[in-house]
């Protein structure tokens, strides 16, 4: 009982340093929304990928990044309802 | 550890990236004066602004070996010098300072806070420092935020504290800035959004309500702990943050601005808030609102102001009024905020306001603009809008308010610096049938982008040119004594006589200096204190201060056919190959030493080096000899003449020179000897200053005319000029002190010497046909040349002409308004919303249209006219992109431009109404275009290229084969070879190389007889493919949108199977291996370059260099490989590459290792940027690690040197 007690401790550790560390009834939701605010803090952060995309999107750099963090609030839209 | 590979090859920058991440101002050097620090790619530069000139020039450049994210500059109270703070894909924070005295950065602390790369929760995307230098903060993206407090101590050196937490998680922080608060604790303050309620809320209400929060963000100097002070919700769209002064100097909190507006904010303040000016103008749509993309803010006693852009370029100058109290003293308390439109610049990613009136600004694409203030905007006609007209809540309904663009009349550009950012597609080849082929590119976007060419050289400024009666054989210039500071004459020799001109205000010709005009003449040298002296073939004349001549005449039946001088010695050499030797005495006459030296070969060039500072006479002769040796003699008094060397040549030397050069292994002089060669092959030696030992022999190729070699200046340091078929100089480095040679960009020349007059005081006169040239080099730094061409719009691809020396772009510009849009809206008088003059689109780009596309093909002629010949406007909202020149059999092998266009694309998520392949001829030898039909097909065609007399497109995920027909392309053949979307084609015989968007590569085969397609070989990882390019049969070199760059080779086996006989039946009925083609790729190598590649070919860069491959990345960087031919090599450049990783860690804090392996670990590459780190450091570690290596460091040093300059610059 103790083992499995500090295994969820370890496991709560984990997940509040590490944002998006999953858990076992992580959601396709939740999942995928992790993913792609991974994805769009990639892009924000690496300068090149940044301009490549504000070449291709036809905008300027600042621009592109506001929207991509703003995406980054519903990447995915809304979260489904839950069902109890 | 490296991966071991079959194959090795070895990176190099041959132009780092021009792109500014972001550029820091500040006192760097502990000056009064200002520098710029940029960030470029992986690049540390500073720079220095001179007021006088009005120019840039780069002080010093590293490479970090790490992704530079942000930096910022902060002061400690009391210091004069300003510390850089580097934010990158460490996990570490980084405090770095500029050591002026060693030219060098120092770094001062390193402090890890988290895992390295560029993850969402690792704090380095922020960076905002306390305006007192008290403390910094760095934060992520997401949650995680760090405060460092900084200090000094007792030794009054800078301390770092450890991290203090400021972590919120579920919450995104848009920006940051540090408040100005003056000597209280300091403020932080961050845009911020919480996502927890949305992430729970199903139906979307709280998505809808969230709010937007600036929020302080309190350091307690005392408490040592980090407080959430303050929040309040601000405008949705804000994503910039400007600090406002605070203390003595302003009301203190931050600007904060959103989409069409700009507000005022402070805990204590009331809030003010005013709209940001739209653009009037026939074509701009009044309804268009804009954001603040880059902005800056300026104090100068007692008053402050912020600049700030727009989307659109234009700046508008922004003030707070202060309210006043009975005495017309400012109080703290704000009254109102101004606005009003300043000038338009292009569009930054930084803004710098120096103190002495300048303006940097750091394009966000193109060159980079420094800029001189008029003035400030104080008195102008501009309409000034304030916050009393406008209401505070951003929900509420106002008046927008609109300005005139105009011409800039507040600054004045002063520089613009050449940047190739963003880079859109490469091609070398040799169109001006020079020795070396040019590298042609595409770069910029919009108005601004421009079709370059690179050339490697440096750059000349000519001066005078005149015409000569004759042809003249050499020239010299003299000074008449040794105190002299510029020269007085210019000797001229033709076949038969000798012309002497003075040098002054104007150049004449003069007759009573003494020399001998009946003759040609061999040298000229001003010796001792006063006299001069002419050698002439048959004699030594020696001309003293008070005109009187003494003369040696040669030996009878025997004249002098080498001479050489120095202001102490004269040597010359007999036709009979005796040597004589004169030394000057005491009283100032010439000594002829007693005996002659007979060489057993004939003589066909001496050189004497330079008396050394405080001797009597130079060491050494060398004496070239026509059986293709070198001699040192001594000159010593106790062995005069004696044989001290000898080298073997290849070839018979032409000229000689012995100078003395910078030298980077001893980091002093080293005496050099430089040979040019009959065959045009330059030799440099070092020549050991007391054994006279000949050593570590560089080699390079000028041209095929004999070498000829002068001792010239160039910015202070001496320099040999090397003219064969191209004028070539070799100098050191400035900034490594390594040895460098260059091409002139300038006419070949057939003499030249040393010129320094009161008008220019280091120049350098030439003989060029019957022409006399005085010309300087003012610039040694950049050794490729750069010549641009302004194009259209933003350029996509482009090809040339399959025999002409033309271009072809493609040009596309999303979001804006196409010509014919354009002329109609200005047409339309119903719709003229002002006056319709039309501004240049250079500075103030193209009218802007969401969901409109302007598109064009240029025709550009790079090397005769140098400019755009024919322009074809694309019409219906259609964009070109892709291209290709097509031969079609069908069509008796006709050439053909082939253009893929798309109708109504959107970019992402991708998705358009149509697309298209248009059929161009080439009329005019190819400077013109006729339409001649187009072919509507399902997708936008992203790749097309010419195919055994046909064409080959790649429209969506399919590959189609199609022939030219009379209305329209005829459809041949067709499969679907990849996953996604084609993006690239490459073929060699039956084979073609697919590149996906997304799927790496897949080799297919086309089989004639069955017209089928079938592919063999695919790999095994996602390759967001950009760029391929066959570098043999088997394999294909690619990079990719994360900035890997990547060699596949395909199994033997698979690629003979493929090609085998037959209706490929056997191909088509093989098993798939896990849901792809039978076989697989094999990775060969593989590198993280940091930019993203766009371009990569496989290219000769220098005559009679081997093959390399040339990439090119979006930033503006040009890069080779070089494959490694033996295995020794490799093991000696990875044991290097090891050493220099300890050695010289990498000054961010990244583990090089790891950041050239960032996504996939690097393989079968060695890092040259990182082994030419090597020359740069101190001797001691040199010599360590020359002795892991059991080599010399000289050694060591040319083996780095031969790695570049064999196949590159």
């Amino acid at each position: 009982m103790a083992d499995k007690l500090r295994t969820q401790q370890q496991l709560e550790q984990l997940q509040s340093r590490y944002v998006g560390t999953g858990h076992a009834d992580t959601t396709k939701h939740e999942w995928t929304s992790n993913i792609h605010r991974d994805s769009y803090a990639s892009y924000i952060g690496h300068p090149p990928l940044l301009a490549y995309m504000s070449v291709g999107m036809g905008e300027c750099k600042e621009r592109v990044r506001g929207m991509m963090i703003e995406k980054m609030i519903q990447p995915v839209g809304k979260p489904p309802e839950v069902q109890d | 550890m490296a991966a071991t590979s079959s194959m090795f090859m070895y990176s190099l920058t041959i132009q780092p990236p021009s792109a500014v991440t972001q550029a820091i101002l500040g006192q760097f050097a502990g000056t009064k004066e200002q520098q710029i620090v940029t960030a470029s790619g992986s690049r540390l530069t500073i720079h220095r602004p001179d007021p006088s000139l009005g120019k840039i020039s780069t002080i010093l450049s590293q490479d970090v070996f790490g992704i530079i994210r942000t930096l910022a500059a902060f002061r400690l109270a009391g210091s004069n010098k300003d510390y850089i703070v580097i934010g990158s894909d460490s996990g570490r924070i980084t405090i770095i300072e500029y050591v002026p005295s060693q030219n060098r950065f120092n770094r001062i602390h390193l402090e890890t806070f988290g895992k390295s790369g560029i993850r969402r929760v690792i704090p380095g995307q922020y960076l905002a420092v306390d305006p007192k230098g008290r403390a910094c903060l760095i934060a992520s993206v997401e949650k995680n935020k760090l405060v460092y407090v900084l200090n000094r101590n007792a030794q009054a050196e800078l301390t770092i504290s450890s991290p203090l937490e400021a972590h919120k998680p579920q919450t995104l922080v848009f920006a940051l800035a540090g408040l100005d608060v003056g000597y209280e604790n300091p403020v932080f303050a961050a845009l911020e959004v919480d996502y927890t309620e949305c992430d729970q809320d199903s139906t979307g209400q709280a998505y809808e309500d969230l709010e937007k929060s600036l929020v302080y963000y309190e350091l307690d100097l005392g408490l040592n702990h980090v407080v959430r002070k303050w929040s309040d919700p601000v405008d949705r769209t804000a994503t910039m943050l400007f600090q406002v002064p605070g203390g003595a100097d302003g009301p203190s909190g931050v600007l904060v601005c959103g989409l069409d507006n700009i507000t005022y904010r402070h805990s204590n303040q009331d809030p003010f808030r005013v709209p940001i000016p739209r653009r009037r103008g026939a074509t701009e749509n009044p309804e268009r609102k804009r954001h603040i993309i880059a902005g800056v803010m300026h104090k100068m006693r007692g008053a402050f102001f912020f600049l700030l852009q727009s989307e659109d370029g234009d700046m508008f100058k922004v003030t707070l009024e202060m309210v006043e109290d009975e005495a017309g003293q400012a109080t703290g308390e704000v009254k109102r905020l101004k606005i009003k439109y300043f000038d338009t610049v292009p569009i930054a990613s930084n803004l710098c306001i120096l103190k002495s009136g300048f303006l940097f600004v750091a394009s966000e694409t193109g060159n980079h603009h420094f800029y001189q203030f008029e003035k400030l905007g104080d008195d102008d006609e501009e309409t000034e809008f304030d916050s009393d007209s406008f209401p505070v809540d951003p929900t509420e309904p106002y008046t927008p308010v609109y300005f005139h663009p105009r011409a800039a009349e507040n600054v004045n550009l002063v520089e613009s610096i050449d940047s190739m950012n963003p880079q859109m597609d490469c091609k070398v080849a040799n169109l001006t049938e020079e020795d070396a082929p040019q590298i042609y590119s595409v770069c910029g976007t919009g108005a601004r982008s421009s079709f370059r060419t690179l050339k490697h050289g440096l750059e000349v400024n000519d001066i005078v040119g005149s015409e000569l009666p004759g042809g003249p054989t050499a020239v010299w210039t003299t000074k008449i004594t040794r105190a002299d500071e510029y020269d007085a004459y210019i000797v001229l020799s033709f076949k038969g006589e000798t012309l002497v001109l003075s040098i002054g205000e104007t150049v004449e010709e003069v007759t009573d200096t003494g020399f001998l005009s009946s003759a040609p003449t061999l040298a000229v040298q001003q010796l001792g204190e006063d006299a001069l002296i002419q050698v002439h073939p048959h004699g030594i004349r020696h001309i003293r201060a008070d005109r009187r001549v003494n003369e040696w005449p040669t030996p009878q039946h025997r004249y002098i056919v080498a001479a050489t001088t120095n202001e102490r010695q004269v040597a010359v050499a007999l036709s009979s190959g005796e040597i004589v030797y004169f030394e000057m005495d005491t009283d100032g006459s010439l000594a002829e030493y007693d005996e002659k030296r007979e060489m057993s070969a004939s003589v066909s060039c001496l050189s004497l080096g330079e008396v050394p500072e405080g001797r009597t006479r130079s060491q050494f002769l060398a004496i070239g000899c026509a059986d293709s040796t070198v001699r040192i003699l001594s000159l010593d008094p106790e062995s005069t003449l004696e044989n001290k060397s000898v080298q073997a040549l290849t070839s018979e030397p032409s000229a000689l020179s012995i100078m003395a050069m910078a030298d980077s292994t001893s980091g002093g002089s080293t005496l050099y000897l430089h040979i040019g060669l009959h065959s045009g092959v330059y030799l440099r030696t070092v020549l050991d200053e007391v054994t006279g030992e000949l050593s570590d022999t560089r080699t390079r190729f000028l041209g095929p005319k004999p070498a000829k070699l002068f001792r010239v200046s160039v910015k202070g340091q001496p320099a040999v000029l090397a003219l064969s078929s191209r004028s070539w100089l070799g100098y050191s480095d400035p900034q490594t002190k390594g040895f460098m040679l260059t091409p002139l960009d300038y006419n070949a020349l057939e003499y030249a010497s040393n010129f320094s007059s009161e008008q220019c005081v280091e120049g350098m006169v030439g003989i060029e046909k019957n022409n006399l040239r005085i010309f300087s080099i003012d610039k040694l730094g950049n050794n490729l040349l750069q010549q641009s061409i302004p194009l259209t719009y933003t350029p996509r691809k482009f090809v040339r002409h399959p025999e002409q020396p033309l271009f072809y772009t493609i040009e596309s510009e999303n979001n804006t308004l196409s010509p014919s849009t354009k002329q109609r809206l200005l047409n339309d008088t119903t719709l003229v919303n002002g006056d319709a003059a039309v501004l240049p689109p250079e500075e103030f780009g193209y009218p802007r249209a969401q969901g409109h596309w302007a598109s064009c093909i240029n025709i550009v002629d790079p090397v005769t006219a140098k400019a755009v010949l024919q322009r074809i406007d694309l019409e219906d909202n259609e964009a070109a992109v892709s291209l290709a020149a097509v031969s079609f059999s069908s069509q008796d092998d006709e050439t053909f431009l082939l253009v893929g266009t798309g109708k109504d694309i959107v970019v992402a998520p991708r998705s358009f109404s149509a697309g298209f392949i248009y059929v161009y001829r080439f009329l005019e030898d190819g400077k013109e275009l006729e339409f001649i039909h187009k072919t509507k097909v399902k997708e936008p065609p992203q790749a097309l290229l010419g195919f055994q007399g046909r064409l080959l497109a790649g429209i969506g995920n399919e590959l189609r084969i199609y022939d030219l027909g009379l209305k329209q392309l005829l459809r041949k053949c067709q499969a679907q070879v990849v996953p996604n979307l084609v993006v690239g084609l490459q073929t060699q015989g039956s084979r073609i190389v697919v590149s996906d968007v997304q799927e790496s590569v897949v080799y297919v085969v086309y089989k004639y007889q069955e017209n089928r397609l079938i592919p063999f070989v695919d790999d095994v990882i996602a390759r967001w493919t950009t760029c391929t390019t066959m570098v043999d049969y088997e394999t294909v070199a690619g990079g990719d949108k994360f900035g890997n760059i990547w060699l596949l080779r395909c199994p033997q086996k698979a690629s003979e199977e493929a090609d085998e006989d037959g209706s490929g039946a056997h191909l088509i009925h093989e098993r798939q291996y896990l849901q792809g083609a039978p076989n697989r790729l094999a990775l060969l190598a593989h590198f993280f370059p940091q930019d993203v590649p766009t371009s990569i070919q496989k290219t000769q860069l220098v005559a009679g260099g081997r093959d390399v491959l040339l990439w090119t990345g979006l930033q503006g960087t040009l890069g080779i490989f070089i494959p490694f031919v033996s295995r020794e090599d490799v093991d000696f450049f990875q044991t290097l590459e090891q050493h220099l990783r300890t050695e010289d860690a990498p000054l961010a804090g990244r583990d090089h290792l790891i950041y050239r392996g960032y996504y996939v670990p690097v393989k079968g590459m060695i890092d040259g940027d990182l082994c030419e780190r090597y020359a740069l450091l101190p001797n001691d570690k040199k010599q360590m690690i020359a002795g892991e290596l059991d080599r010399s460091v000289r050694e060591i040093e040319r083996k780095i040197s031969d790695m570049r300059t064999r196949v590159a610059y």
